[in-house]
């Protein structure tokens, strides 16, 4: 019987040194896309036991529910409510992503130099979807001086380069 | 000219800087720019003119600059107009002059000017009309090599170079007394304020005003400010930074200087491109000096007074003998205070009537000429009906101020003439939550430049919904500014208006004579205000002798538009991060490494790589590889990555619903575990994409894009969701980035299967099942695009690069092996498979002879518009088959068919070869192409005709299915 293994596109790349702040892989972690069909979302908030709203993030026990675009949210995490698919449609959108976290002084100061979206107006915690030199990517502030940027796996090498 | 031995507020004298100019090894001061210490050296004469080929020189101190642009030397390469103005001097630095040959001073084309009277303007459009064909092989190459503006490089351009963003609540641009005033007041308030200065030193004119503030001088009360703004955490200074322009949303263009001054910058980035967006903007860029247009005003030497100023105070440049041309008090003023402070003035021109309480001899009258061949020697003046000769080294001209306004000018808004300061200044809102304050609103005294400034941020706070502290403004004079407008003298001789591009009063008045009389018309004709200083100091003495011409007013003249850039930027600031590797994001797929391993050439189908062909050792060529691994998928076993494919997840109650919306065919009749192929047309009517879509489940469907469409087509789909059908009950979304899939086809694909899943699932043609790899969830397909009994496998992304490794090394061992996109394009050519070579976005389902996949039953995006008069019938290209007549003859993708008989000509083609491959398996050249009626003209013979390559040959229609036309080799 076959046996695969797994590949990470990321640990075999050189990261780049930083000043003022650290760039370090973020390890995988399970990311499914929640898109509440129309009139669905409150029903979807209830038995989730929240929703995010735009730009938002919700913290639930062992999960961040994230906002990921419109209509949508990406769940962080393993533990999601069994009876969701009533509300909602839901795919593993795990291995599409690649995650770095930018933590230190200088990471708000460093980000907002590559993206095109006000960084000081953004909550902590919050998302954004955003594209960083033509590459689509995921932003999450986890706290002031702590962000998370979620790149496609493919293209996870030309995004180390723009960063 | 020479370096004053005290003095210069801009210099560090402890630090000399080796440079060299034409060759000429020279030494400057720290804090110096290229032209300050050219002049302090001597060196008045810079450049060539762009058509006469005159002597020029430094004419002003900023980056209106029209004379000084030279070479300069670095990274490896040479780069032409830049204005010396603005090159800060470092250790090394290498320039020289431009526009001359074989050197500066010595520049045979110099000739032009003995030639001018046959070159006014618009001559070349009177003079090289005959014979027409001369004009691109003799006469336009003969022009551009006489005439030009620096020579553009050779070689690439690979120094680093950066794109940043910036967000904020004010951006003031300038910082002289209105910026700074603005910038304090906001800052104050708490607001994040961005203050932008195109100078290395923040403080505008008040690094060389004599004027006080608050009992201090301007500089000294500049750098308190400044050391306030400093500290202030909301505020972020930017000089060396040019705001060139203003666009919607309050972004603003803008470029920073980074690494340019510097001897050695390294991998720092020469300049940074930034996208900083404003809730409200101040333009605070001051006022630009403008000069008076005289008999030969254009000689080295003769300058701006405010430049003269500039040079002397922060530069310390000594200007030697100055004679002062002026028509407005403040020039007056200006010269007062320079001879107070020891600059030698030998005489103060005016045409109005000056009281004689100056220290200097002062003249009423006019400046009529200059002499000096490579320099200016003495200035003649008219005065009193006499003709007077002055001796002089600088003749330093104020014919008033134009108020720096363009930016505000950026989104066509016009501005208005003033007529008490003889100049156009701004309307309110010409850019939206953009004000204008100071000197460039016509304000020139340092109070209302004061005043206007702390205004304008007060009302930009209450926009913010923020208060203003009270922010005193400082005691300063308030100097009335008057002047007798002077365009023009009139005297015998020309007087240049246009420095940059060699445009005097004569050509404009010329213009207007031959009937060019609009100032657009004007610009055009005699090319005034086209150079890279766009006509900063000529703009306004343009159309003021066009107006005189005319017959007209200058307010009723207008100007030409301002647009951006408002300084020359470089293009590779601008592509900043987007050429070489970085040109577009790559996209590498799981088998990348084992792909490149196994030493696979790749190629670009849309951003991803992918595999042209494996070379093994005996391979002569890539097409042997390419015949071989053919041959694989058609004896044995191949294996492809085809994860390109776009995969969108289509899910809920109304996804069957929308399918059928967007595919011509009905997909809500599809069974849960099979796939039918589906064609996607655009509203137009013509075909967009085709692909599988698969039935995962009730509510639960997958379907496939091409590679090359697939952003297209989910960009499609999405707008198709929120724009028809919002309230439908399904969601769709990407996962192409989530699934690594392989095809696996080949007579022995069932046996490769049976290796790696033990049990093969009983999968009918176009079906589908959940499978299970080692506790790895998969999904499999059984669909083809080789026309073999074929699979797709997918895997999540992660055990991508090792099922491949698998896969290939179980096709090996079953003599196969991996296939690369040439291999997959022989196949599904001779399946005749279309891909976007076929659908080039003007093809219809009916020319695919897929007119049969439009459902009659329902509606569809697209199927109205297909309908339309001209979209079906025999006129269309309809897609065939080709094969040479001499099986071995070779046919060309791009070519075009003709009948055999007629030439190669528009009028008798009769359609073109979309796609070509040599099939190892029917030993033949095969070729898809569209041909007018094609599907009833199968048998007849065209003649190909590839005139890019020089190829033609004979070519038979057939059908586009080569090879197994009933399909049984796939479907059994």
């Amino acid at each position: 019987m076959i046996r695969l293994k797994e590949t990470s596109a990321i640990a075999q790349l050189r990261l780049p040194t930083l000043a003022d702040c650290t760039l370090r892989v973020l390890p995988p972690v399970r990311i499914t896309s929640i898109a509440p069909y129309p009139g669905q979302v409150e029903a979807l908030r209830a038995r989730l036991g929240g929703f995010p709203a735009p730009g938002g993030v919700v913290t639930l026990q062992g999960t961040d529910l994230v906002w990921a675009g419109r209509d949508l949210a990406f769940a962080f995490g393993d533990d999601l409510p069994d009876g969701l698919a009533a509300h909602c449609s839901m795919s593993d959108q795990s291995d599409g992503w690649c995650g770095f976290a930018l933590q230190g002084a200088g990471a708000q100061a460093l980000l907002a130099r590559r993206l095109p979206f006000d960084l000081r107006k953004m909550a902590s915690p919050g998302s954004a979807r955003s594209v960083m030199d033509h590459l689509p990517v995921l932003v999450l502030r986890r706290a002031s001086d702590r962000f998370e940027i979620w790149v496609w796996r493919s293209m996870v090498q030309s995004a180390l380069a723009h960063i | 000219m020479k370096r004053r031995d005290t003095g210069g507020s801009a210099l560090n004298r402890a630090r000399k800087l080796g440079f060299s100019f034409d060759g000429r090894a020279l030494t400057g001061i720290e804090g110096d720019t290229l032209a300050s210490s050219l002049l302090a050296n001597g060196a008045r004469l810079v450049g060539r003119s762009f058509k006469y080929h005159r002597p020029r020189g430094v004419m002003t101190a900023g980056s209106e600059e029209p004379n000084a642009m030279v070479e300069v030397l670095r990274d490896g390469s040479f780069h032409p107009n830049i204005r010396a103005t603005m090159q800060e001097l470092h250790q090394g630095l290498e320039a020289r002059a431009q526009n001359c040959w074989p050197s500066v001073r010595r520049d045979v084309m110099a000739v032009n000017d003995l030639l001018s009277p046959f070159l006014g303007a618009g001559f070349y459009y009177k003079t090289f009309m005959w014979p027409r064909t001369f004009w691109e092989g003799l006469y336009e190459p003969l022009i551009r090599r006489a005439a030009g503006l620096g020579r553009l490089p050779q070689s690439h351009q690979d120094a680093p170079h950066e794109k940043a963003f910036a967000f904020c609540d004010l951006l003031v641009i300038g910082s002289g007394p209105a910026g700074l005033m603005a910038a304090l007041a906001a800052a104050r308030a708490g607001a994040d304020v961005i203050l932008a200065e195109e100078d290395r030193q923040m403080g505008g004119r008040l690094l060389c005003d004599a004027g006080q503030i608050d009992g201090m001088p301007g500089g000294t009360w500049a750098a308190g400010v400044l050391a306030e703004l400093t500290d202030l955490p909301n505020v972020r200074l930017m000089p060396r930074t040019s705001v060139f322009g203003a666009y919607d949303g309050g972004v603003y263009g803008v470029m920073e200087r980074v690494g340019l001054h510097m001897a050695a910058p390294g991998r720092t980035p020469r300049e940074c491109y930034w996208r900083i967006t404003a809730k409200r903007a101040i333009l605070a860029t001051g006022a630009l000096e403008r000069p008076i247009a005289h008999p030969d005003n254009d000689r080295p030497g003769v300058m701006m007074l405010g430049a003269v100023a500039s040079y002397w105070h922060r530069f310390a440049v000594d200007p030697g003998r100055v004679v002062v041309f002026g028509n407005n008090d403040h020039a007056l003023a200006t010269a007062k205070a320079l001879a107070a402070d020891g600059m030698d003035i030998r005489a103060y021109i005016d045409p109005r009537e000056i009281a004689a309480d100056a220290p200097f001899k002062t003249y009423q009258g006019e400046v009529i000429g200059t002499r000096g061949r490579h320099g200016l020697h003495s200035v003649t003046l008219r005065h009193q009906g006499r003709e007077t000769r002055l001796e002089a080294d600088t003749l330093a001209l104020s014919g008033g101020w134009n108020p720096s306004l363009h930016l505000a000018c950026h989104m066509n808004g016009r501005p208005v003439w003033d007529a008490g300061i003889a100049a156009f200044v701004p309307r309110p809102d010409m850019v939206p939550g953009m004000a204008v304050v100071g000197a460039a609103a016509g304000q020139f005294s340092t109070h209302a430049a004061l005043m206007t400034g702390a205004q304008a941020a007060r009302a930009a706070l209450a926009d913010l919904g923020r208060s203003a502290p009270d922010t005193p403004l400082p005691q300063v004079e308030d100097a009335p500014y008057a002047l007798t407008p002077l365009w023009q003298v009139q005297a015998k001789g020309r007087a240049w208006l246009d420095f940059a591009n060699d445009v005097t009063t004569k050509d404009v008045a010329q213009a207007a004579r031959e009937g060019f009389a609009s100032v657009e018309h004007m610009k055009r004709y005699t090319t005034q205000g086209m150079a890279p200083d766009q006509g900063k100091s000529s703009n306004m003495g343009a159309l003021a002798v066009l107006a005189d011409a005319t017959g007209g007013t200058i307010a009723g003249t207008g100007t030409t538009t301002f647009r951006p850039p408002f300084v020359p930027v470089s293009i590779a600031a601008l592509g900043a991060g987007g050429y070489g590797a970085s040109f577009a994001p790559q996209r590498f797929t799981t088998s990348h490494a084992q792909t490149r391993r196994m030493g696979a050439p790749m190629i670009e189908a849309g951003l991803w790589y992918r595999p042209s062909y494996f070379p093994q050792a005996t391979d002569r060529d890539w097409r042997c590889a390419c015949n071989r691994e053919t041959l694989y998928v058609r004896h044995a076993v191949g294996v492809c990555d085809v994860s390109t494919l776009g995969k969108i997840d289509v899910q809920g109650p109304d996804a069957a619903r929308f399918l059928d919306f967007v595919y011509t065919n009905t997909m809500s009749s599809l069974k849960p575990g099979r796939v039918r192929y589906g064609l996607m047309l655009r509203e137009d009517g013509h075909v967009m994409d085709d692909g599988t879509c698969a039935r995962l489940a009730d509510q639960h469907f997958l379907i496939t894009t091409t590679t090359a469409a697939a952003g297209e087509v989910m960009r499609h789909l999405d707008f198709v969701q929120q724009a028809y059908c919002a309230d439908w009950a399904f969601r769709l979304i990407s996962v192409t980035e989530a699934w690594a899939q392989f095809a696996i086809a080949g007579p022995l694909a069932d046996a490769l299967l049976g290796h790696l899943l033990g049990d093969v699932p009983d999968l009918p043609f176009l079906g589908c099942t959940p499978v299970t790899l080692g506790g790895v969830e998969g999904r499999l397909f059984r669909i083809s695009f080789s026309g073999e009994r074929g699979y797709e496998l997918a895997v999540p992304a992660r055990y991508g690069a090792d099922l491949f490794r698998q896969l290939v090394a179980l096709a090996e061992g079953l003599g196969g092996g991996a296939y690369g996109m040439e291999a997959l394009n022989v196949l599904r050519i001779e399946k005749g498979f279309v891909t976007h070579a076929e659908i080039d976005g003007r093809v219809t389902a009916f020319d695919l002879g897929l007119q049969g996949m439009v459902s009659a039953k329902k509606d569809c995006i697209g199927k109205a518009a297909s309908q339309r008069p001209g979209l079906t019938g025999a006129a269309r290209l309809q897609l065939v088959g080709l094969r040479p007549v001499d099986r071995q003859s070779e046919i060309t993708a791009g070519a075009h068919l003709y009948p055999c008989d007629k030439p190669a000509k528009a009028t008798y083609g009769q359609g073109h070869v979309t796609s070509v491959s040599y099939s190892p398996t029917l030993q033949s050249w095969l070729g898809l192409a569209l041909v007018e009626n094609g599907r009833a003209r199968h048998g007849e013979t065209l003649r190909l005709d590839d005139g890019l390559r020089g190829l033609r040959t004979d070519v038979e229609i057939c059908n586009p299915v080569f090879l197994d036309p009933d399909g049984g080799r796939m479907r059994d």
